[in-house]
């Protein structure tokens, strides 16, 4: 078969990119390796219950008739209409760190009288902040890489403060140890602060029903179980796609979305020049009990709480397999929705390292994920009410297990810590998007999808 | 086909991209973005509508054209007469 563009792997950028080009009617498949779409952001079915992988909340949430944000903008590529997404709004988050907390809500004005009680010197430091944020453009795609470690240093004169700024913003979209881009800083900050977190009542399945179908409108065909093996190198294009079956496509251009690292191991001729950039190492393993009552039965009404139980925040891999001192605690149960999910559910996220997980034996594994778990809930029943005699059934994954269904090396879920902002590579007709192109998150990923389409498979 | 076809179909084009915008009191002669939020990718999507639908092909150099509706509807109707 011969196509106009061939995507690998059907996540959220590959299904985006996706619709925008099958909307624009080029003749393209998107190959999934996995019997399900979603990549990073999926879910998966066990003992009669959904669980869903990744996504604990979309964020960037905006009401209805809101301009010039990342939602309203993603939706207007896509066709989609902002109904569709059937968002229902967080209840309250919050960041607790030893000694302090700090609430916040969708509504940002909330967050800076939250920061103005706790930390009274640096409230007027924390408009200058805002004022910088405001005034940056994170989207630039020629952006000089920025430590926002020293840009807020030079603007919040409080450590713990900041350090509870980028505890959040870190968890969910950094894929640097210690620091981060600061474009990044901003686009997470707006995400998350200015605009604030939703999730649909069925989660993250309803986001990728949603694309497949508007996908398979457009005339989009999508491969599952169809990984690609080799991609055929010629000269200075990406001359043809082998299947794992030995099937054999060709396409004129290819978007892959697996990972630059990992697109560069399935080239035939292996040539690409020195990019610097390395698989990233930054991956969690996550929890997930399922409780015998709602969790704000139990006093638990915060919908995703990010603690840090240490002197400092640090944000690198551990030297261990797990690391407790600092988390995220997440209730689907605790959006607006019209009414209750039928089950509480609770899903602790912890920082982990690949390696420490996949050098374990068989046996050793299922221990360790006990022992893993264990730790994880004595951490998490510091900072919200004790559930432990509250659960019915637990599930628990890990940076193999991410590995294992995604592909990506270290089950890194952010990607390497360096990004290809313009998504080239050194083939011409090969092209990158998701976490390894840079915005991350759910609607990033959406994002970078639908701009790496955008620029280079749909101007002729 | 008549100018006031043309007109009808730029504007069935930015409401699909732009569904919940009011277009009813869409002026001719102020820019389209002064009156209505319209950004840059918006823009490049009426643009690729247009070639989706009817084949036309604008180049970069002319999208200043469209920047207004009469501007549109001039520069479109040479080039929709077989339409």
């Amino acid at each position: 078969m011969n196509y106009d563009v061939a995507i690998i792997g059907a996540g959220m950028s590959g299904l985006a990119a996706g619709i925008r080009l099958a909307h624009f009617d080029k003749k393209v498949c998107i190959l999934e390796r996995h019997h399900r779409v979603g990549g990073l952001n999926s879910f998966y079915n066990k003992d009669g219950r959904q669980f869903d992988v990744g996504l604990h909340a979309m964020t960037n949430y905006v009401p209805k008739g809101t301009k010039s944000t990342p939602l309203p903008k993603l939706l207007r590529q896509l066709r989609l209409r902002y109904e569709d997404l059937d968002l229902c709004q967080q209840r309250m988050s919050m960041v607790r760190f030893p000694g302090r907390t700090l609430r916040f809500t969708n509504d940002l004005g909330f967050f800076v009288g939250e920061v103005s009680q706790q930390f009274p010197q640096q409230a007027d430091n924390l408009q200058r902040l805002l004022k910088h944020i405001s005034e940056y453009d994170e989207l630039s795609l020629q952006a000089k890489p920025l430590s926002a470690r020293q840009v807020v240093n030079g603007i919040i004169s409080d450590p713990i403060l900041a350090d509870m700024i980028f505890c959040p913003l870190m968890y969910y979209g950094n894929a640097q140890e210690h620091d981060m881009e600061f474009a990044q800083f901003a686009i997470m900050f707006k995400s998350i602060f200015c605009e604030g977190f939703a999730r649909p009542r069925n989660g993250v399945r309803h986001i990728l029903d949603l694309l497949v179908r508007k996908y398979r409108e457009c005339g989009g065909e999508l491969r599952t179980r169809s990984g690609v093996r080799t991609i055929g190198v010629s000269g200075s294009r990406a001359q043809s796609l082998v299947l794992e079956d030995g099937e054999v496509l060709t396409a004129r251009n290819v978007l892959s979305s697996i990972g630059y690292v990992e697109t560069m191991n399935l080239l035939s001729q292996r040539d690409a020049p020195a990019s610097g950039l390395e698989a990233g190492q930054l991956s969690f393993v996550e929890s997930i009990m399922v409780l015998d009552r709602q969790p704000s039965e139990l006093g638990l009404d915060t919908t995703i709480v990010f603690f840090n139980n240490s002197d400092r925040f640090s944000y690198r891999k551990p030297n261990a397999p797990i690391d407790t001192a600092s988390g995220v605690i997440c209730c689907p149960n605790n959006f607006h929705y019209d009414s209750p999910l039928p089950e509480g559910m609770i899903r602790i996220t912890n920082m982990a390292s690949f390696d420490r997980w996949n050098s374990l034996s068989q046996e050793e594994y299922g221990a360790q994920k006990k022992a893993c778990m264990k730790a994880a809930l004595e951490a998490a029943v510091e900072v919200v009410p004790d559930f432990r005699r509250n659960i019915m059934s637990t599930d628990m994954f890990t940076p193999r297990t991410i590995y294992r269904y995604t592909g990506h090396l270290n089950g890194a879920v952010y990607g390497s810590p360096r990004k290809i902002r313009d998504g080239r590579t050194h083939l011409e007709n090969l092209f990158i998007c998701g976490t390894d192109q840079g915005f991350l998150g759910i609607v990033g990923a959406l994002l970078s999808g639908i701009s790496m389409a955008n620029l280079h498979l749909l101007r002729v | 086909m008549t100018r006031e076809k043309i007109r009808a179909i730029i504007v069935e084009v930015i409401s699909q991209i732009l569904p919940d915008e009011d277009l009813s009191n869409l002026r001719g002669d102020i820019r389209i973005r002064d009156q209505i939020e319209l950004d840059s990718m918006d823009f490049l999507d009426i643009i690729m509508e247009l070639r989706k639908r009817y084949g036309i092909e604008v180049p970069e150099d002319d999208y200043i054209q469209l920047a207004t509706l009469d501007g549109a509807v001039a520069y479109l109707e040479p080039r929709m007469t077989h339409l």
